[in-house]
């Protein structure tokens, strides 16, 4: 990008014009807008975070820049990391950092303001609790849902086979902690399932139950769909049938005062878009219900 | 022995304040934030009440076990020397500069299920390690131990072992000689590594969390219960708790200055 | 009665004394620093392990490596009174003191009564509840000494007891030593390296010198016969090695003397230094014994001057301190030396 020239520099050398060109004249060039006074410096700071209009479409006339900071769920880690490069392919200009967490610490985390742009959340309580607090841009969008499954060891060699036989003491489980979206798909298949499972230890984030499981240390554990699919080499998914299994919705949203609101609109906009919806697809997501 | 006070120096007095401010903030802020309303029910609750529980217990285990295995290995390092003595010490303090996470998957690997012990532990005798609280008990060991070590080694080093020679020369046997001489003379790094350890088992998170995990009432200690509060958003029982492990730490804290004769 | 063969082979030294030393007796060890001599303490309190050699004390074998026998410290009846005293910093001056007979199983109380009466013999009366810490280095050291004394052990080792007192203490600390030492019934070594304390609280002396020893006897002997150069400075005379025949010495270093009576074969020649007179000039006449050289360093000992002057031999004289003016010794130089040879006494070494 050129900088137009406000003055002739006053700090560069003038062999700065002819060697190594580039970032020689622009830092002479922004010594010299520097230079030319406090108020510019103020108009232009205030220039690069008024709002421009956002285009729908996954190219915008206005150039995105910035770093880009994204709170996802856990489960969302493999599919976010590949949104995220094609995202920045799309536009180079733009970082893209992402913070993956359990749904329930991410939005703690928001609600205390921690400076995230964009919350994806692995179900709608967790979301609930950003919006509550006042702390959404705007109403939040589902843009994937995701089911529960039964990990186990690699060639299940407990031979499990259904939700059932969880309720075995026997059986090392291992789930999410209550609060926590996987945490509540446990519970709610419990449920449907009706038996007891007393589980022996509940983890902070989804990761927690996978590397519990694929270590050896739980006999079996409820993860998502997503995470058997992830882990395929490591570990073996034992379904569970329709009328006992949990759905969570992943509703995601920009986060009101977000620093760079601009690329927050565009990343929802490519995740609800079609590239996005092809990547969460090729690793295992439903479309929202 | 009388002193010369020291000449009031502003520079220096004004850094330690910081220093010291520093510290107080976060306390204040803890008080301040407390939920004074409802403390009664949140700290009586079954969740709170078994945390603190199973805190004190494991933490109190650690402790006694640091002191059964790691004085022994602290008299090792100082009295004796031998071909690899300083690879034993670093391996023995490794845990106080590694991030207690990194604590916890080693102690998986060594001791879980599939684990280079565990397995054949399990094999022979079905005891398994982690999801219990022998678990938390080893990982608050693993972490807390190598505090114990270090600093008695240090006490044992420090002290005039001619003294010993003495006894030994009155004709006191080797038994009476420790109990009589070495043991008082290093009483305050004795003291003084016991309340480190039994603090840092105390306090110990990252490392029970991954090899012990997270269960209300078999694992989940007080560090682990207030994490759990604070990432669902229940602030006030976080704080709450918090408060209470604050308090139970300064208690010790002060104890442990008189215990070791300090001022 | 001790029956001692110490041989040691340490990093710095290799140790190799034997001596007797009966009950009741006083046996001074000494010698320059390094020569061994605390660690021949040690090694007879059984801290450091004998290379060689045998420890015998009244009839029992202590230590004998050949025939893999070492009783360790715990089990000597032998007291050690450390030169840094090593008091228990932790306990009180009689619990300190007690800590011996409580050690080998005497109940707390007798031992504190019989502590407190070793104590007040030794002029500690009140000082019982007192930290070491608290105290004077003179009560530091007769503390140190009570706790050797109060278990009656057979053999009592002294490690430059008063080396660490000051002049005057020194004196009366020595008094009490005396008195301590003569009713004593053990076996008693005393090491020093002060020629004092040697003389007035042994009974025999043992001169010992890197890790060996040179000379044995009776301080008179001893102080009268010089035989190494470390006690003739000791005692502040001048001694030559050399061989005799009949009235002339040839000196090892070079040079002659006529002496005052014949003698044969290898000698030593003790001159005292106020026998050597000193001059500018070359003394008129044909006496024997004089011969010149330079000043080698002029020191002042207080109502005396001693000259030091290289020369074959290199002697040390005596002067009035009006001589160091009218002698001008301050300037160095030439000076010549005589002896009467009368004042030379020869012995064999």
């Amino acid at each position: 990008m050129r900088e137009k020239r406000l003055e002739r520099p006053r700090f560069g050398t003038s062999r700065s014009a002819t060697v190594g060109g580039g970032s020689g004249r622009r830092r002479a060039g922004f010594l010299a807008v520097a230079g030319a006074g406090a108020v510019a410096l103020a108009l232009a700071a205030c220039s690069s975070s008024g709002t421009t209009s956002s285009s729908g479409g996954s190219s915008s006339s206005a150039k995105l820049s910035g770093t880009l900071v994204v709170f996802a769920a856990t489960s969302l880690t493999d599919a976010f990391d590949k949104i995220g490069a094609e995202f920045h392919q799309a536009n180079p200009g733009v970082t893209v950092k992402f913070n993956y967490n359990g749904s329930s610490s991410l939005a703690t985390s928001i609600n205390q303001g921690a400076p995230a742009d964009v919350f994806a959340s692995a179900a709608p309580a967790n979301m609930k609790t950003v919006t509550d607090a006042g702390n959404a841009a705007d109403t939040p969008k589902t843009f994937a849902s995701n089911q529960g499954e039964i990990m186990v060891e690699k060639g299940n060699p407990d031979h499990i086979t259904s939700v059932s036989q969880l309720a075995n003491p026997a059986v090392k489980v291992v789930v999410c902690a209550p609060e926590v979206p996987c945490g509540a798909v446990a519970t709610a298949i419990f449920k449907n399932a009706d038996v007891t499972v007393k589980p022996v230890s509940q983890e902070t984030n989804v990761g927690g139950v996978v590397t519990k499981v694929t270590l050896g240390e739980a006999d079996a554990g409820i993860v998502y769909v997503t995470d058997v699919k992830a882990n395929a080499s490591k570990a073996t998914g034992v379904p569970i049938p329709a009328n006992e299994n949990d759905t969570t919705e992943y509703p995601i949203a920009e986060i009101k005062g977000a620093p760079n609101a601009n690329a927050a609109t565009a990343f929802i906009s490519f995740v609800l878009g079609s590239q996005g919806q092809q990547v969460l697809a090729s690793f295992g997501f439903m479309p929202p219900g | 022995m009388d002193q010369e006070k020291q000449p009031f120096n502003p520079l220096l007095a004004g850094l330690a304040a910081l220093a010291a401010l520093f510290f107080v903030f976060p306390m204040i802020g803890l008080v301040t934030g407390a939920p004074w309303g409802r403390m009664t029910s949140v700290i009586t609750s079954k969740s709170s009440l078994d945390a603190l529980g199973l805190s004190i217990a494991a933490s109190l285990a650690s402790t006694v076990i640091a002191l059964l295995f790691g004085f022994p290995l602290a008299w090792l390092l100082a009295r004796t020397s031998f071909r690899g003595k300083g690879v034993v010490r670093g391996l023995t303090t490794l845990p106080m500069v590694l991030p207690p996470v990194v604590g916890g998957i080693a102690l998986l690997l060594a001791y879980g299920r599939r684990g280079i012990i565990g397995e054949p532990l399990d094999k022979a005798t079905g005891i398994t390690l982690p999801f219990t609280l022998a678990g938390v008990i080893v990982a608050e060991s693993f972490v807390a131990m190598p505090f114990f070590v270090i600093t008695v080694e240090s006490g044992l080093r420090s002290m005039n072992r001619r003294l010993e020679d003495a006894a030994r020369s009155l004709g006191a046997r080797r038994w009476t000689v420790f109990r009589r001489v070495t043991l008082p003379l290093i009483w305050p790094s004795l003291a003084a590594g016991t309340v480190l350890t039994w603090a840092r088992a105390l306090g110990e998170f990252g490392a029970t969390i991954t090899f012990a995990g997270n269960l209300p009432g078999v694992t989940q200690t007080m560090p682990l219960a207030i994490y759990i509060s604070q990432s669902s958003g229940r602030m006030d029982e976080a704080i709450a708790l918090s408060l209470v492990l604050v308090v139970v730490s300064l208690v010790v804290m002060i104890f442990r200055r008189r215990l070791a004769g300090g001022d | 009665m001790l029956d001692a063969d110490i041989q040691l082979r340490l990093s710095r030294l290799n140790l190799d004394a034997a001596f007797t030393v009966a009950s009741g007796e006083v046996l001074a060890l000494l010698g320059p620093n390094g020569s061994g001599k605390s660690t021949t303490l040690r090694a007879l309190v059984g801290l450091l392990p004998l290379a060689g050699g045998r420890v015998v004390l009244d009839g029992t074998v202590l230590e004998d490596p050949a025939r893999k026998v070492k009783v360790p410290p715990e089990g000597r009846p032998i007291s050690l009174m450390f030169q840094d005293y090593l008091l228990f910093p932790h306990l009180s001056a009689v619990e300190n003191v007690a800590f011996g007979l409580r050690a080998k199983g005497t109940d707390k109380k007798t031992a504190r009564e019989k502590a407190l009466q070793t104590m007040a013999r030794l002029g500690l009366d009140g000082l019982g509840e007192a930290k070491p810490g608290s105290m004077s280095g003179g009560q530091q050291q007769r503390v140190a000494m009570a706790r050797a004394l109060v278990t009656d052990p057979k053999l009592l080792l002294l490690d430059e007891p008063l080396a660490a007192l000051d002049v005057s203490t020194k004196t009366d600390v020595r008094r009490l030593l005396r008195e301590v030492l003569r009713r004593s019934e053990a076996a008693n070594v005393l090491v020093t390296h002060d020629l004092l304390d040697a003389v007035a609280l042994g009974d025999r002396m043992v001169v010992i010198e890197d890790g060996g020893i040179v000379q044995t006897g009776t301080p008179a002997e001893v102080t009268a016969q010089p035989r190494s150069r470390y006690v003739a400075d000791l005692v502040g005379v001048n001694l030559l090695r050399g061989t005799a025949q009949g009235t002339v010495l040839e000196l090892d270093d070079g040079g002659q003397l006529v002496l005052g009576q014949p003698a044969t074969g290898p000698a030593l020649a003790v001159v005292a230094p106020a026998a050597v007179s000193v001059s500018r000039q070359r003394p008129e006449g044909q006496a024997p014994n004089t011969w010149p050289g330079q000043i080698r360093a002029v020191d002042l000992m207080g109502d005396r001057v001693r000259v030091r002057m290289e020369g074959k031999p290199a002697i040390t004289g005596e002067v009035p301190p009006a001589a160091v003016d009218e002698l001008k010794l301050d300037s160095g130089g030439e000076l010549w030396a005589h002896v009467d040879p009368a004042a030379i006494t020869v012995y064999p070494p």
